[in-house]
């Protein structure tokens, strides 16, 4: 086996746009203090589309609101770590100069289409207003672009929609609008939390199509934030698997499906829906459920739901080394069965 | 819309009857011969009886009500016993000052009021919070007369600011006219603001913890404009109900400010006529003040689609 930081592998010919190094994101709430995430690192290369996946309460929008720094006020704080992007330290940076990232450099869409947007102001001001904001643009140019970008995202009649409201349009097409407000300043890097799970499955689809294929004619990288492991096999280069606020599995997607080495990602793949039975359900769910992130965990986190535990996971907590080029897991038994 | 607010206008009629049958009560229900009560304790049998006539007090009561709402509604508020003047004169000859009060005191309250309890929504938790809502609690439970008498001893007896009490026109000019309202109106608006101040930090803090406003800080939109554009219109719907609302406090408040304040105004017409027992006068300004009320809440309710393109009437 060999022990690698994590770090230093990925070492690749090209630089990476956005470096993730021990980051550590705890909540400080009345019953106690959350490890939301507990020292994440990873990389994303320039034009890649890295996915996240995990299942709920992972720590996987805590880890994408921290690169942001968009966490809630006063009750989450970023303890530790460091997040560059291009080169840039970010962790550190004046909040003005933070603000002239957001939404022009770096964007982000979320989960919830339906609440995500500002009822009150109409869709094309909410799109106008980032063009405004980082590009100086006058409110017609901006208005201009809003069309522009809503053509893009496939909305019909596009001109006449910007004065629209959010309630007049649907789920899908309320998330089209937020795809189309976070590329109107062609970020480098589009952060996506789990951008199709609110959705119908055939919405989910398009969706994630769309959102690929802009990615493709903009060159910008992708993170792809999903708990739906077949999302990431049709649409990301390598994939980074999180548990309990940690990673414990990345690989690129052709090896971490051919030879996944971690318990818990072997569960997610057992646990993938697959179209065709009916309803778009769970076939096997890991049995038992996600440790408090309040409590101290000591050894494994994925101990008392691992079939192949062994003394040693519950007394020691496995480092993510490689296994195999490329290929990182953080298990005492990587590739094993049971 | 227009539909609307007709519809709306025809709704307050049920409610301005009622209120006119509790006005008209207000005499006839008082304990003893309202003849006798209008006339005081010193009147003879005769100017009792004069009374009596004059008010139509010998007929059934339906029929007194039914003759005083006609009369109502062709704007006949009726005559001031003492004054022996119709009501409505009276009331308008002192109009001014109130309504000056009420619009200085309304329009900084609300300013105030809404900056204060936004930032307290957007400190929440810190001490600038707890100092804000603490004056609200404040502001909410310290009496009318008593706030007016300490700004009176301070800023006018003592530092000689302001002047201490009246009322100068607004003819005279906008300088004079406002150096006499600035004590008034605080007084006046202190517990109108701690209301406000505490709807909008309420308003505010649901706001704030929506996704849309993560979505506006993740387009990088700077705090100001988020704090106003993005998440005060989303609020404005419980803040301006309870600006409509609270319009009743003020109505309450303008009575004791203009005697505190000694402005000759509709609230001190009212006192007087209390005092006097001029029932046509304390009924016709219940029925001014409640008529205010209603229409300021009617535009309160159209001022939704202003602020929430969801509502439609
Ligand atoms: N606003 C919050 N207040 C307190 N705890 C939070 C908050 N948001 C997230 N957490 C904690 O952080 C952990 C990770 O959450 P999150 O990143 O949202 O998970 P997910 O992987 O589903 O996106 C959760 O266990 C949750 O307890
Ligand atoms: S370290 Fe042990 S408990 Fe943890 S996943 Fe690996 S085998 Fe399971
Ligand atoms: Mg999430």
């Amino acid at each position: 086996m060999n022990l690698v930081e994590p770090e230093m592998q990925v070492a690749t010919a090209v630089k990476p746009i956005l470096e993730v190094e021990d980051l550590r994101t705890h909540f400080f709430t009345r019953d106690g203090v959350t490890r939301a995430v507990d020292g994440v690192s990873f990389t994303v290369a320039p034009g890649e589309t890295l996915g996240i996946v995990g299942e709920s309460g992972c720590g996987k929008s805590v880890t994408a609101l921290s690169i942001l720094r968009l966490l809630p006020a006063r009750l989450g704080r970023i303890v530790g770590g460091s997040v560059r992007f291009e080169g840039q330290e970010l962790l550190s940076l004046p909040e003005g100069r933070m603000r002239d990232i957001r939404g022009n450099r770096v964007a982000m869409i979320f989960q919830e289409p339906m609440t995500s947007l500002n009822p009150v102001l109409t869709i094309g001001d909410q799109i106008a207003e980032a063009v405004m904001i980082h590009q100086g643009a006058s409110r017609s140019d901006a208005l201009r672009r809003a069309a522009e970008m809503l053509r893009l995202v496939r909305i019909p009649d596009a001109e006449k929609r910007v004065g629209d409201y959010p309630h007049q349009f649907s789920g899908g097409m309320r998330q089209r609008v937020m795809i189309a407000m976070a590329l109107s300043c062609s970020p480098r890097l589009l952060i996506a939390d789990e951008p199709t799970t609110a959705l119908d499955v055939t919405v989910q689809a398009q969706i994630l199509k769309l959102m690929l294929e802009l990615k493709q004619a903009t060159g910008s990288a992708v993170m792809l934030i999903t708990h739906d492991l077949g999302v990431i096999a049709e649409t990301c280069q390598r994939v980074i698997v999180m548990y309990a606020g940690r990673v414990v599995e990345q690989a690129e997607v052709l090896e971490l499906f051919d030879a996944p080495l971690h318990p818990y990602t072997r569960g997610l793949m057992a646990s993938i829906p697959r179209i065709g039975l009916g309803r778009r359900k769970r076939l096997a769910e890991i049995p038992g459920i996600v440790p408090d992130l309040r409590k101290p965990i000591v050894g494994c986190a994925f101990a008392p739901r691992c079939p192949i535990a062994s003394a040693r996971c519950r007394a020691e907590p496995p480092p993510l080394a490689e296994h195999r080029p490329g290929h990182l897991a953080a298990c005492w038994h990587a590739g094993e069965m049971p | 819309m227009g539909a609307y607010i007709a519809r709306r206008l025809i709704a307050t009629i049920p409610v301005m009857l009622v209120v006119a049958v509790c006005v008209f009560l207000l005499l006839h229900l008082t304990p003893g011969d309202p003849a006798a009560v209008l006339a005081g304790d010193n009147a003879t049998s005769d100017q009792v009886a004069q009374i009596r006539a004059q008010l139509g007090l010998d007929e059934p009561l339906w029929r007194q009500f039914g003759m005083w709402l006609w009369r109502l509604m062709q704007g006949d508020l009726g005559e001031s016993l003492f004054w022996g003047k119709p009501v409505l004169d009276l009331v308008l000859e002192r109009a001014e000052p109130t309504i000056s009060l009420a619009l200085t005191t309304i329009t900084f309250a609300v300013i105030i009021a809404v900056s204060l309890g936004v930032l307290a929504a957007w400190q929440a938790g810190t001490l600038v919070d707890r100092l804000i809502m603490g004056f609200a609690v404040l502001g909410f439970s310290v009496p009318v007369f008593v706030v007016g008498y300490v700004l009176i001893f301070v800023f006018a007896i003592n530092l000689r600011w302001v002047p201490v009490q009246g009322y100068t026109p607004l003819a005279e000019g906008v300088g004079p006219w406002l150096e006499r309202l600035v004590l008034p109106s605080i007084a006046l608006g202190l517990a109108y603001v701690a209301l406000i101040a505490r709807i909008t930090r309420a308003s505010m803090l649901e706001v704030l913890a929506e996704d849309y406003v993560r979505t506006a800080q993740a387009k990088g939109v700077a705090t100001r404009p988020m704090l106003t554009r993005h998440a005060l219109k989303n609020a404005a719907v419980p803040i301006v109900t309870v600006v409509g609302i609270g319009v009743a406090l003020l109505i309450g408040g303008v009575v004791i400010t203009e005697t505190v304040f000694n402005i000759p105004g509709v609230g001190r017409l009212v006192v007087d006529a209390i005092q006097r027992r001029d029932y046509p006068i304390i009924q016709g300004c219940i029925l001014i003040f409640s008529a205010v009320y209603v229409l300021v809440n009617l535009l309160v309710d159209i001022s939704y689609t202003f602020f929430d393109p969801r509502i439609r009437y």
